[in-house]
């Protein structure tokens, strides 16, 4: 179970990091990152989101005939996402107008459903419960750096708040703020550069641990050879 | 009238879907890899924004509106845009099965295309009559296959670049797309008021 829940973690988080790896619900990762606090609202709505209905189409997954199990599906995460949409309607206003409409196109945003037919519809509840978790997490972490590069190249301040005001002031007078990373321009150049990052990180990695197992092999091989003779 | 052209001229270039408001990312990076391709996806958003933007606001002023059903409203939509689609993938079948050989395979996608949703719901939230909704839909959708043959366009070059290795295959794609949404963006300055 431990370990299940570790490679489970792992896997959304990294592995298949639905942002860098897979590059699935593009347009909220791109509009909502000018700010933190944006991203961090944003990445906590899709993660709701996401364990709300890979449970419920899990549970239902028996029930659901194969014909109309897109249309099942998005009947599901639209009916979630209204619920997310009105408590922040009702909780956080300045949140909901800096977000704007893309708290309701969380309902085509293709990572939840890209769980629900990966995952949540072939497995028990509480795997699918830790997938959403495990792809939300991984999600609102990529959301959330590079909102903290945009705003910090482009204002200089990062975690201010929704309306605009108030934040942490990193970067200090001498900087003259880069205005293109906050606007959208900035998006798609940060996230090409994060993602370029992002691969040589994980080639890096990778040939670390191959050149790891190389050496081990080495030091295995006269051992087994001894056994062998 | 000249509403209606400022209208329209605003949602194709200082308010690009694409490059400047971020509605319809999904397609735009998996579909543009032909300009043919990419003009083809580009039709059929069009066609669909067009359609289900009229029908989406016959939806909400004929039947949430009057009672009292708004929070209803990406429920309803998204179940209006998915039959529509359904419906217009089998008429183009059954009728126009030349326009269906085109198009026909980029239709089940659009269902998730958050450039339909979007239209639709900021056609509600701007309050757009029913004309203004039409054209707009219409119009957002041509800034919509005008960013996507565009890039089209300098995709099939870059098949061609040599970039470093850690920037190969996504990473220069967004880059590019930057460099256009760049040149996009210098359409906000003018102003139409």
């Amino acid at each position: 179970m431990g370990t299940s829940f570790l490679r489970q973690m792992r896997d959304g988080i990294v592995t298949n990091n639905p942002v860098f790896v897979q590059f699935l619900g593009m347009c909220s990762v791109l509009a909502v990152t000018t700010s933190v606090t944006n991203a961090i609202g944003m990445g906590l709505s899709v993660t709701a989101v996401l364990i709300c209905s890979n449970l419920f189409i899990s549970l239902l997954r028996n029930a659901i005939p194969k014909q109309v199990r897109i249309a099942s599906y998005i009947i599901v995460i639209s009916g979630f996402v209204t619920a997310v949409e009105l408590i922040i309607k009702a909780f956080l206003p300045d949140l909901d107008k800096s977000l704007g409409l893309f708290i309701p196109l969380i309902v085509v945003n293709c990572i939840i459903l890209a769980r629900a037919e990966a995952f949540a519809s072939k497995n028990k509840p509480l795997p699918s419960v830790i997938d959403g978790l495990a792809s939300g997490i991984g999600y609102t972490v990529s959301v959330v750096v590079l909102a903290f590069v945009r705003e910090l190249l482009g204002t200089g301040i990062v975690f201010a708040a929704a309306d605009g005001t108030g934040g942490l002031r990193i970067l200090g007078d001498w900087y003259s703020p880069a205005t293109i990373f906050i606007m959208p321009a900035g998006a798609f150049l940060t996230l090409g550069f994060l993602c370029a990052a992002f691969n040589k990180a994980r080639s890096a990695a990778a040939a670390s641990a191959e050149k790891k197992a190389e050496a081990a092999k080495k030091t295995a091989a006269p051992e087994t050879a001894e056994v062998a003779e | 009238m000249s509403n209606i052209f400022l209208l329209m001229l605003s949602a194709i270039l200082t308010e690009n879907f694409i490059f400047l408001k971020f509605y319809g990312i999904c397609p735009f990076l998996g579909v543009s890899e032909k300009p043919d391709t990419a003009l083809g996806m580009g039709m059929a958003v069009t066609f669909v924004m067009t359609v289900s933007s009229a029908v989406t606001y016959a939806i909400y002023d004929l039947f949430l509106l009057p009672f009292g059903l708004e929070y209803l409203t990406t429920i309803a939509f998204i179940l209006v845009i998915a039959t529509l689609v359904q419906f217009i993938e089998m008429f183009l079948r059954k009728f126009i099965p030349a326009l269906y050989s085109a198009l026909g395979i980029y239709l089940p996608l659009i269902t998730t295309n958050c450039a339909v949703l979007g239209a639709a719901l900021l056609n509600v939230n701007e309050g757009y009559t029913f004309i203004e909704s039409l054209v707009f839909g219409f119009s957002a959708a041509l800034g919509f296959t005008l960013a996507i043959v565009l890039f089209a366009g300098v995709r099939e070059r870059l098949k061609f670049a040599n970039p470093p290795k850690a920037f190969a295959g996504m990473p220069i794609i967004l880059i590019t797309a930057g460099l256009l949404a760049m040149a996009f963006s210098g359409f906000s300055g003018i102003s139409f008021s």
